[in-house]
């Protein structure tokens, strides 16, 4: 990639806590405009990456540069143009919304008038204009989350780290932060998105890197992940011994995973799979197209919990 | 290392006023009980201990022990609202309300953010010493100028204060450990520094020791404002305080970095 193209990048980082290794060897690099997810299970290490682009946690070992500044040294600079919404809100639960915008402005150096100019139009990107008066601590989780966003957005941030932005959001208020991120990305901005859902991952990102125990075990486009990793339909069946089940549709499978009462079956033809389970009434079967959790699977042969 | 300590240091001049200006607004919202609070207890020990033993300690290094009281009582305020300020809401700013944090997340460093608090600590000991001397000067204790004269040396005593506060905060896993600084350091410092007794009351090898603690400089520099005299060498007591302010500052401010930028 062209360096100037080039919004983050991370070279052979290494952190660890105490004896424990946190991150290991981790280099990607994402490119400017692009929608970059982190996935993993929890504990994989992806909020301790999205502090280090901050500059909040310093690598051990190995380069990191973000916005062409280099973390830690310079992450302040980088911070200028960064918007952050952290994994846990931390707004300020005494003042109002309006009020949180124009603290947060102020911390960039912005003067009363400028942040009076754009503080209604993220109130409106945050359909929250009718609560602007409104202390924080009555808000609602989804609209404290969109608050988050908004105020990440006061500096007119070039690049925006998130970390887990709808977790713990009802499917409606999800919807409406992913269709929010993606109007962000059609106006350029550049995402960094951590996550463990796999629908957030597939809908969102331009390629994501899939993370345990701080460890990079694939990279790529959603697609072509999913492609080459399982490329084939996937039959789920629960109720049943898995064990007895997998010996029983082994010739007729690509791959097969059990994890735990679920057996998990990558069949190019499924419908000779379901021949065999034809009559028994005791076991539930559904076939899907395959998605980036059966990546996981595939890749772990384990689940990625939810 | 050092480069790593140097980017945690105050950035320039001015983005300190940014968490000032934060702690101001918060402050507004419940100014009027804050104010009141912050003056309930030294006004009761001025009155208490004032008139009560004003009447057996009679005239004391030249006027009425209600007068010298009143400007021990000034200095007294001035580091107690500095280091409770500190103690505790700096401290619940810095751990559980996660403010720190979301200033980590903009164009501020550490140092910036510690500087704004001192700044803002110092403002709040202004604040409760003003208002001592405005009652002393209503009762006639100190004439209205020299209250005047004394808010530099009150708002220098907040910022040592604040600043040694720091230090504690950013060593103290929890809130429990502070009891010990008020009750080891800072009540023993009340009777040593000659801010409700002349210190010329102590043995002579202790009032070399309490000479050095910051809080005899303060008095050795509030009271001859209040009292309309000159100070003895204000300059060395200037000079020490500065001390008191600017060191603290470097060791929680790197301390802070261990503490919260692993
Ligand atoms: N300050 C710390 N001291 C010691 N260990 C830590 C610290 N912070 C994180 N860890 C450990 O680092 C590992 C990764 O943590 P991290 O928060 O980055 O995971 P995560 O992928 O964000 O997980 P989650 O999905 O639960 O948010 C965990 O095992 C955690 O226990
Ligand atoms: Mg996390």
């Amino acid at each position: 990639m062209n360096m100037s193209t080039v919004t983050i990048d991370l070279a052979e980082v290494k952190k660890s806590f105490g004896d424990k290794v946190i991150v290991n060897k981790l280099s990607f690099s994402v490119a400017r405009g692009e929608c970059f997810g982190l996935l993993g299970p929890n504990g994989a290490g992806k909020s301790t990456i999205a502090r280090m682009l901050l500059g909040m946690i310093s690598p051990e070992a190995g380069k990191i540069t973000v916005l062409n500044e280099p973390v830690p040294s310079r992450s302040r600079v980088a911070r200028a143009r960064i918007g952050v919404v952290p994994q846990f809100d931390n707004l300020e639960l005494e003042f109002t919304v309006r009020e949180n915008l124009f603290v947060f402005g102020r911390y960039f150096g912005m003067s009363a008038r400028k942040i009076e100019a754009v503080a209604p139009s993220l109130l409106e990107f945050a359909r929250l204009e009718s609560k602007a008066d409104v202390r924080v601590s009555e808000l609602s989780g989804g609209m404290k989350r969109r608050l988050t966003l908004a105020r990440a957005l006061i500096n007119d941030p070039h690049l925006l780290v998130m970390d887990e932005p709808t977790t713990g959001l009802d499917p409606h208020a999800r919807h409406l932060i992913w269709e929010r991120l993606r109007v962000l990305l059609a106006r350029g901005k550049t995402i960094l998105l951590t996550t463990h859902f796999m629908e957030e991952a597939e809908r969102l990102c331009d390629r994501l890197c899939v993370l345990e125990s701080g460890c990079k075990i694939a990279e790529g486009k959603p697609e072509a992940l999913i492609h080459e990793h399982i490329g084939c339909d996937v039959i789920e069946i629960y109720g049943g011994d898995p064990y007895q089940l997998r010996e029983l549709i082994r010739p007729y499978a690509r791959h097969i995973e059990v994890s735990g009462e679920t057996l998990f079956c990558y069949a190019p033809h499924p419908e000779q799979v379901r021949l065999q389970l034809r009559g028994r009434s005791d076991l539930r079967v559904l076939q899907r197209p395959p998605n980036l959790e059966d990546v996981f699977l595939r890749l772990t042969g384990r689940e990625l919990e939810k | 290392m050092g480069e790593a300590y140097g980017a945690v240091m105050p950035a320039n001049a001015y983005n300190w006023i940014a968490v000032w200006r934060r702690n101001f607004l918060a402050w507004r919202k419940v100014a009027l009980p804050s104010l009141l609070g912050n003056l309930a207890e030294p006004i009761t020990n001025l009155f208490g201990l004032g008139f009560g033993l004003g009447l057996i300690m009679g005239q004391i290094e030249g006027t009425s022990y209600i007068a010298f009281l009143a400007a021990g009582m000034v200095a007294i305020s001035a580091m107690t609202s500095a280091t409770f300020e500190t103690l505790y809401a700096a401290f619940a700013r810095m751990d559980a309300k996660r403010t720190w944090e979301a200033v980590l997340f903009t164009q501020l460093t550490l140092g910036d953010i510690v500087l704004g608090e001192l700044v803002w600590a110092a403002s709040k000991s202004v604040l409760a010493g003003t208002a001592i001397g405005i009652v002393a000067a209503m009762l006639g204790y100190a004439s209205w100028t020299s209250i005047v004269c004394a808010i530099p040396t009150v708002a220098l005593t907040g910022l040592v204060f604040a600043s040694l506060a720091m230090v504690v905060i950013a060593l103290a896993p929890t809130y429990d450990y502070f009891v010990f600084y008020q009750s080891l350091i800072l009540t023993p410092m009340v009777f040593l520094c000659g801010a409700v007794f002349p210190i010329s009351q102590l043995p002579s090898s202790v009032q070399h020791f309490a000479g050095l603690l910051p809080l005899a400089h303060s008095v050795d520099l509030i009271r001859p404002a209040m009292l309309e005299r000159g100070a003895d060498s204000p300059a060395l007591h200037i000079c020490a305080l500065c001390i008191y302010a600017v060191l603290p500052f470097f060791v929680s401010t790197a301390l802070f970095r261990r503490r919260l930028l692993r």
